[in-house]
Parts: C-alpha cells; sequence; structure tokens
C-alpha cells in the first residue's frame, strides 16, 4: 500500500536559511496525521514545501508520483487543497466569489453546483453572508471560508494550518467537528498543523512533533497521548 | 450656452478614449503595480496595424476585430517573452524596459509606415444626427464603442471565471495559486486585454488625430492623469476619470484664453501634479498605508 502523501528527508529554505532538516513523513489514503510544534518549529514550512511554495531538497511523493518541484498551482490541480496560515481570504470579493475560485481548476459546473450547497450546508453562517466582501467577515467567519474555499477544490488531501488560530473555543470544536464529517463523508485525508495539540490528537490518528526544522517524535496519536512529555509540554495535565 | 455643450459633448467623445487608455493601464497596474509608459505606443501600432488591412482591401470592421484580436494575442506575448523574464527586476529597471517598449513601437511605426501623416477612416458616417451642430456621429460613435467595450470589460470581470481568476490575482497571487489559478498565464491574460482596449481607442481617435508615430504621446498623458485622478487602482475611478478629463480639457482650452490648444499637455501635467499633491490616492482608489 502506497501512502498517500509521502515526504522523505526534505530541507527547506528561506533564502541561505534552512528552516527544514530533512523531514520525514506520511499521510496514508484517508488518514488524519497532525503536526504539532512550538512557534517556529517548521510546521508552515512543512506545508509551504509540500505545495511547492519555497525552495526545497529532498522527495515528496503524492499517491505515488514524484511532486517535488512542481509550481504551486500545478500541486492544487492534482487534489491537494492547502488553506494557509492566515486563511489567504480574497478580501475584496464576495464570500460567493472565494468559493468560486475554490473551484476554479473544475469544468463539472454541476458537481460544483452541489459541492457549493454543501459548503454551505456545513457552514450556514457563509451563505448569510453571500454577497458580502469577504475582508468584512469575522475571524472565524474567514477561517470557515478557507475550509469551505478547499473544500470547493474536491480535494483528495487537505493540508490545514492551524484552523483553530483566534477562534472562540465554540467555533474551534465546530469546525474540528466539521473536519471530522469531511474527512469520514468525503474521504478526505489531512495533514494538519496545531497549536491546540488536544484537539489535534483527538482528530488525528497520527502524530509528528517538530522542533526546529526536525522530526523529535512520531506515532499514533493513542500512544502518544500516554506519553509522559508530550503530557506536560503540549497537552498540559 | 451652445458653445459650452459642445464642447462638453466633445470633451465625452475624447474622454472615452482617455477612459480607455486609462483602463488598459489600471488592469497592468493592478498587477504589476507599475505604470506601463508603452501602452499609448502600443495602441498607436495596433491602430497602424489596422490602416495596413484596411489599406489591403479589408472591409473596416473585419480589420476592426481582426486588429483587436492581434493586438491581443501581442499584448500576451509581450508579457511572455519580454516582462516575463525581468518580472523580480528592481522597480527602475522594469520603468526602463517600459520606455525601451515605448521607443521600439515608436520606431517600429516609423520605419515600417513612415512618419508622414495619414488618414484613418472612421467607420461612422459623416456629419451629426438630425444636422444638429452639438455632436457628430464619429464622436457620437465613440462614445458607444467605449461604452461597449467597458460593458464587455464589466461582464467578463463580474462573470466569467478567468475574469474573477484575474481579479484574484490582481489582490492575492499567493491564495490564487493554492485554488490552482495559473498566475503568470493571468499577468499574460491582463496585458492582452489591455492591449487590445488600447487598439480600440487607437482606431477610435485616430480618424480625428490622424495616424503618425507620435498620435498618442499627448493621449497618454491625459490617460496617465486620467487613471491618477481616478485612483490607480480603481477601474470605475479610471473611467470617471477620462471622462472628467476630457471635459475638463476642452472646457480650459475655450475659456481660460491663455491655455488653448498650446498648453494642453500644460493642463494634462497640471492636473497630474494637482492629484499627487491633494488626494495621491485619486478620488476612488484605496490609500495605500505604507508599515514604519
Ligand atoms: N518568510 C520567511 N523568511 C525567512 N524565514 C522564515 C520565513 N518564514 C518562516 N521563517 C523561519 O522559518 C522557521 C520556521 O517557521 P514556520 O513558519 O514554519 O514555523 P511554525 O512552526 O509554523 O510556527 P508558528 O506556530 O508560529 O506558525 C522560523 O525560524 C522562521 O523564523
Ligand atoms: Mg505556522
Amino acid at each position: 500500500m502506497v501512502a498517500m502523501l509521502e515526504l522523505k528527508n526534505v530541507e527547506a529554505f528561506y533564502g541561505p536559511i534552512r528552516a527544514l532538516h530533512g523531514i520525514s513523513l506520511s499521510v496514508e489514503q484517508g488518514g488524519i496525521v497532525t503536526v504539532l510544534g512550538a512557534n517556529g518549529a517548521g510546521k508552515t514550512t512543512t506545508l509551504r514545501a509540500i505545495c511547492g511554495m519555497i525552495k526545497t531538497t529532498g522527495s515528496i511523493k503524492f499517491e505515488g508520483r514524484e511532486i517535488f518541484g512542481k509550481l504551486t498551482e500545478s500541486v492544487a490541480r492534482l487534489g491537494i487543497a492547502h488553506v494557509p496560515e492566515g486563511r489567504g481570504t480574497f478580501e475584496k470579493l464576495t464570500t460567493e466569489e472565494n468559493l468560486r475560485l475554490g473551484a476554479f481548476t473544475r469544468r463539472d459546473r454541476n458537481a460544483v453546483a452541489e459541492d457549493m450547497d454543501r459548503v454551505y450546508g456545513y457552514f450556514p453562517v457563509l451563505a448569510e453572508r453571500r454577497e458580502q466582501q469577504a475582508g468584512t467577515l469575522s475571524g472565524g467567519e474567514q477561517q470557515m471560508l478557507a475550509i469551505g474555499r478547499a473544500l470547493m477544490l474536491r480535494p483528495r488531501l487537505m493540508l490545514l494550518d492551524e484552523p483553530s488560530f483566534g477562534l472562540a473555543p465554540m467555533i474551534v470544536q465546530e469546525i474540528f467537528r466539521i473536519m471530522r464529517s469531511i474527512n469520514e463523508n468525503d474521504g478526505v485525508s489531512m495533514l494538519l498543523v496545531e497549536q491546540n495539540a488536544a484537539l489535534a490528537m483527538d482528530l488525528a490518528d497520527q502524530a509528528f512533533l517538530l522542533e526546529t526544522g526536525e522530526v523529535v517524535m512520531s506515532g499514533d496519536t493513542k500512544t502518544m497521548k500516554e506519553d509522559e512529555s508530550i503530557r506536560t509540554s503540549y497537552l498540559g495535565y | 450656452m451652445e458653445i459650452f455643450l459642445q464642447q462638453v459633448l466633445s470633451g465625452l467623445a475624447t474622454g472615452a478614449i482617455y477612459a480607455s487608455l486609462a483602463l488598459a493601464l489600471v488592469m497592468i497596474y493592478q498587477t504589476t503595480e507599475l505604470i506601463n509608459f508603452a501602452q499609448g505606443e502600443m495602441a498607436m501600432f495596433s491602430t497602424y496595424i489596422a490602416w495596413a488591412l484596411i489599406n489591403a482591401g479589408m472591409p473596416y470592421w473585419a480589420a476592426f476585430f481582426l486588429t483587436i484580436g492581434i493586438s491581443f494575442v501581442g499584448g500576451m506575448a509581450i508579457e511572455r517573452i519580454i516582462i516575463r523574464p525581468v518580472e523580480k527586476a528592481p522597480v527602475l529597471a522594469l520603468v526602463i524596459v517600459f520606455i525601451g517598449l515605448l521607443v521600439i513601437f515608436n520606431s517600429l511605426a516609423g520605419w515600417l509606415w513612415t512618419y508622414t501623416i495619414k488618414e484613418f477612416p472612421s467607420p461612422f458616417p459623416v456629419g451629426s444626427p438630425g444636422g444638429n451642430t452639438y455632436i457628430g456621429f464619429h464622436q457620437l460613435g465613440m462614445i458607444g464603442v467605449t461604452l461597449l467595450v467597458l460593458l464587455f470589460l464589466y461582464l467578463f470581470f463580474r462573470f466569467a471565471p478567468l475574469g474573477l481568476a484575474l481579479r484574484a490575482v490582481a489582490q492575492n497571487p499567493v491564495s490564487s495559486r493554492l485554488v490552482g489559478v495559473r498566475v503568470g498565464w493571468m499577468l499574460a491574460l491582463g496585458w492582452g486585454l489591455a492591449a487590445a482596449v488600447g487598439a480600440v481607442a487607437g482606431m477610435m481617435v485616430a480618424p480625428r488625430l490622424f495616424l503618425d508615430p507620435n498620435m498618442m504621446g499627448g493621449v497618454l498623458l491625459y490617460a496617465f492623469a486620467a487613471a491618477l485622478l481616478g485612483g490607480t487602482t480603481s477601474p470605475l475611478g479610471a473611467v470617471i476619470g477620462g471622462f472628467t478629463l476630457g471635459v475638463l480639457e476642452n472646457l480650459a482650452g475655450t475659456y481660460i484664453p491663455f491655455i488653448g490648444t498650446e498648453l494642453k499637455l500644460a493642463f494634462a501635467l497640471g492636473i497630474i501634479i494637482l492629484v499627487l499633491l491633494v488626494r495621491p490616492q485619486g478620488l476612488l482608489g484605496k490609500k495605500i498605508v505604507a508599515r514604519v
């Protein structure tokens, strides 16, 4: 069985500065994997490397094919939807236009219309804000919009960069519940970067722990939750 | 009163040209934050192509649409071949590339078609509707064609997926890539559209200005003033700015004795300086807040 996504010995650079020092990780078909780590550990950089947004070395395989060195837009066209850090909203466009852009590469108009309804079903508040400028949505609404936009690609893999960032606990719960149902109903695999380790570990089957650009620990979330050092430094109990 | 109305109406006709060219400038500005100084010469060159086609016996409207097509492809090619490799160069280098383009098109036109002034036909009848003394068929035609171009662009940007993608690229290229938009091609598409719009402006204004390689110099200056007045980040602003300047130019020429026709360019420069001093973001543009 080939992993859906497999990174081997990936290094990434911002100019001359090396931010990832040989990362290896994989996401199984239909699985949810979380990447945890302190600020500056290289979580966002890992997602950027997958999408060809930054200079990288090593090997990145998606469904068995090497995607290393591809343009960001080509990676997206393979079915990898990235919900970026900071949400990446098209602020001057309406909510609906943001969602339409998510489906830009698709030609199956009827299915796109269905997916639009599905997104509005997951996030009814977005339907109410259809014609509103996306920049004027609240932070939580913009996060929902970013996830919705990614869903419109009908992706096989979603990369989520701190979807809980800056959101009220109630909304975070809601978004995580929706992510689980997207994973279960639509069979979308996920690579989830999170600060909220407890929630992320509940959702994910596998976790990778990053420290200054290196994987320092990885495994099943069940076993990792039992680990003393993880409990004290990440889960806080 | 009659003179006033005449001047306003013919001002709207030239204003239509300024509006089109200003819109072309804004289209490129939105994705590159640079003014394409060669926009006027590109329009002039397109007009020569139309002239050559018509001279070769092609009916006016066939030549008109073929020229638009050629200009569109040409504009895209310029972006792909000339601008692309220097995309990330410092601003000054890009400005020099634009000025280089300007000089190249100007001399190429002079070399191919000489610098002697040529007449360019109007597709509209001579005279004026009902023999009125306010506005002729050609001027009405200029306004009408411009409004059609604007309507087409509005519909394209509002409803077509490609139009939406172009707007997306202008405001957030990174997110655009993440949804699979091929940003490089969108930039080229912007150049193609700008060149096509410029071509229409050139063909519409040429029957009044006559055709010569330097015909667009003054027009571009006004278009630039129009874009600045309306706000270089706002397409609607550019259009309003264009029409406003066309009218203002005429009124100033008529009612301020020392301006006449000689100081018309100075008038445009005056407007540019005034806008920069009083409202740098233009009427509808967004103020850019720089972080300190
Ligand atoms: N654009 C950039 N230019 C230079 N260095 C950068 C850039 N972005 C990130 N870095 C550096 O790369 C390292 C990893 O950053 P990254 O953004 O991947 O961290 P992160 O794990 O996502 O952190 P956070 O939890 O704060 O989002 C950091 O040391 C950071 O300073
Ligand atoms: Mg980050």
